[in-house]
């Protein structure tokens, strides 16, 4: 049990940040110099005042007009996206961590909103499920795929949840919650996660024709 | 959404000779090449990036008309995506004639390229264009419906969309202006006139089924003591059924021909007249496959015209148009150019009672005429009616008779619509509205 946790806590944790950060520039980078290649006009589009009208309407809750339309859906996709990203940096026992290995530490959430964000983060991934399930225009499109990134992205937080509990064998829950967060990181450059970062570049992208060239909004 | 679902009354088979003809030709072999040629030398990261961001969450649909009039799922942007470019990148391009000519019906008769769901997608996916390329390579496999075939063959053949020949063309500009100096004697239309500030361009139905449009024009022209010209030949035509069915070769010398003609003439900007795709075309799809970012020599759309026209006082409004009025914000000229607000400014310079329809501006719901559907012809066109059931409810719920659309298609596509659900209105153009309102100076008049 104890090589199991060094391993992952250790080697896979490198390789982890590895793949993640190699993986993403291998995506973007090559990605990059095809644009630049053959749609280097959409280079010449980009405007940033455009890129970021675009992007805060989009990141800003209820800003866009199917935002408004969607409530529900609004607030789920907020609430999930904030949690997922805000609460392991700042959870305690995470910092504790950095701090033991690189003398790092910032402030941390008291461990009860960390407790009450990561039901946020699962309970945001079973509404999800559902939606695929029972919107016969989400189910139409939805395939495997599309449950496994679900269930990438919901195992770290169940898994941690379970965890800091102790309800189950707390070392074995730990391997596992370190496990899944590692495949989780290192899934995001090679599936439909990378929209992590295509975000960016999609909505500038739409921002700066619309505004830019179309002169019209796309919120 | 809770906009009620109505079906199809009967799913029969529309056959379409284009369709049917063209799959019958074709072998696993030959669509794999063609596909693989269209992924490997002009798809490139746009595709990739817009394939691998969608998180498939469905948000787009309640964008489409088509799905906000079924309600089935296969009508939604993403359904149709996942119909189409989603099958032919997952099995490279080994996909059936079969599956190309319904490819072919999804992007040519069930979008309408009107961009409303980039305006919904949270990623801002460019939809149109996963469509166009769809079109692109159903194109490339000789897989069109026939009608707007047959406009792209005339395209390529005499530079207009319609089969005018020149003497024709010429012919028709006489007999406009013949019939306008009844209103104003010392009216011309002049031809080929080089220095002209300004060359006015049209597309090719309006000789062919709207010559008064040009009859008015002329008057607005000479009212408004414009310095401009129209040509003679080739050129004369700013429309662009290439571009919709795929055939960007054709659409490219088609615009070519037509800003050259601009230069040759010397003028300082092209003004067009009320005609949405056409703007596409120059401004936004036609003059960057030819290279230039913006348009070479400025183009102006007619509405953003008569603006300007009234604004500068060259134009005068002498009775306001009494009959309440609604205005239907076409896509290309909205989503394409945001010329929304001069659009409002127009409505409320010329008519006395403006009533609003939602939603509008932006997010105005589209014609289902426009991106070549229309042009895809009789065979299709009960579908397309049947499919904008959302475009009816909008109009009824404004209550009046008269609605603007600045827009060809877009005036066809609510013509039919209208006809079809009994609503009761007229579809007018701008130029429609300041022939009725605008003032004739005394020195002109007959």
């Amino acid at each position: 049990m104890q090589g199991i946790y060094e391993f992952v806590r250790g080697p896979l944790l490198w390789l982890t940040f590895i793949v993640f950060i190699g993986g993403s520039l291998y995506k973007l980078i090559p990605m990059y110099y095809l644009l630049k290649k053959k749609e280097a006009f959409v280079l010449s589009y980009m405007s940033l005042k455009y890129s970021l009208r675009s992007i805060l309407h989009w990141i800003i809750p209820f800003a866009s007009a199917n935002m408004r339309q969607r409530p529900i859906m609004t607030v789920m996709s907020f609430v999930f996206h904030i949690c997922l990203l805000v609460t392991p940096i700042l959870l305690l026992s995470h910092i504790v961590l950095w701090d033991e290995s690189w003398n790092l530490s910032w402030w941390a959430l008291p461990d009860w909103i960390a407790d009450i964000m990561t039901l946020v983060v699962i309970g945001a991934c079973v509404f999800f499920a559902f939606r695929r399930q029972i919107l016969p225009e989400v189910k139409y499109v939805t395939s495997a795929a599309d449950y496994v990134i679900l269930a990438v992205t919901a195992a770290p937080f169940i898994t941690g949840f379970l965890a800091y509990h102790q309800w189950i064998e707390y070392r074995t829950m730990l391997i596992l919650h370190i496990l899944s967060g590692e495949i989780m990181l290192m899934a995001i450059p090679f599936t439909r996660l990378v929209h992590m970062f295509y975000f960016w570049f999609t909505r500038a992208y739409t921002g700066s024709e619309f505004g830019g060239v179309r002169h019209a909004r796309d919120w | 959404m809770a906009v009620p679902a109505t079906k199809l009354k009967e799913q029969k088979e529309i056959i379409d000779v284009g369709l049917e003809e063209g799959a019958a030709r074709l072998t696993y072999e030959r669509i794999e090449q063609v596909i693989n040629r269209v992924i490997t030398g002009e798809m490139a990261a746009r595709m990739k990036v817009y394939v691998d961001t969608c998180i498939h969450c469905g948000m787009c649909s309640t964008a489409c008309h088509y799905y906000l009039s079924h309600g089935t799922p296969e009508w939604a942007p993403v359904g149709k995506v996942k119909q189409t470019m989603w099958e032919i990148l997952e099995k490279k391009g080994r996909v059936s004639p079969e599956f190309i000519k319904r490819a072919s019906i999804i992007a040519s008769t069930e979008c309408n390229v009107c961009r409303r769901c980039s305006m919904y997608c949270p990623y801002g996916i460019d939809i149109a264009y996963i469509m166009a390329t769809v079109r692109r390579i159903c194109h490339l496999l000789g897989v069109t419906p026939q009608y707007i075939q047959d406009t792209a063959h005339s395209h390529s053949a005499t530079m207009n969309q319609m089969w005018v020949k020149e003497d024709e063309w010429i012919d028709t500009l006489q007999w406009q202006e013949g019939e306008a100096q009844a209103e104003i004697p010392s009216l011309r239309i002049p031809l080929d006139k080089e220095g002209a500030d300004i060359m006015y361009s049209v597309i090719g139905p309006e000789p062919k089924f709207r010559a008064q449009l040009i009859y008015q024009a002329a008057i607005l022209m000479t009212a408004a003591g414009v310095n401009w010209t129209m040509p003679s030949g080739p050129g004369w035509d700013n429309s662009d059924m290439a571009m919709f069915t795929g055939d960007f070769e054709t659409m490219g010398r088609v615009k070519r021909t037509h800003f050259e003609t601009a230069a040759n003439l010397r003028v300082k900007k092209i003004v067009m007249g009320e005609c949405g795709h056409a703007f596409r075309s120059v401004y936004d799809v036609g003059n960057r496959w030819l290279g230039w970012k913006m348009p070479p020599i400025p183009v102006i759309h007619a509405t953003q015209f008569y603006y300007e026209l009234l604004k500068e006082g060259k134009i005068k409004i002498a009775r306001k148009f009494k009959e309440p009025v609604t205005l239907h914000d076409p896509c290309n000229i909205v989503r394409g150019r945001g010329l929304h607000e001069m659009m409002r400014y127009l409505v409320n310079a010329t008519c006395e009672n403006f009533v609003e329809m939602y939603p509008n501006r932006e997010h105005n719901h589209c014609c289902c005429a426009g991106g070549g559907v229309i042009n895809c012809g009789p065979p299709w066109k009960t579908k397309r009616v049947e499919s904008n059931s959302t475009k009816a409810e909008q109009l009824a719920a404004t209550g009046v008779h008269i609605c603007i659309a600045p827009c060809h298609n877009c005036h066809g596509g609510l013509e039919d619509i209208i006809n079809y659900y009994k609503l009761n209105m007229h579809v007018m153009f701008f130029i429609d509205i300041l022939m009725k309102t605008m003032e004739i100076p005394d020195s002109l008049k007959a």
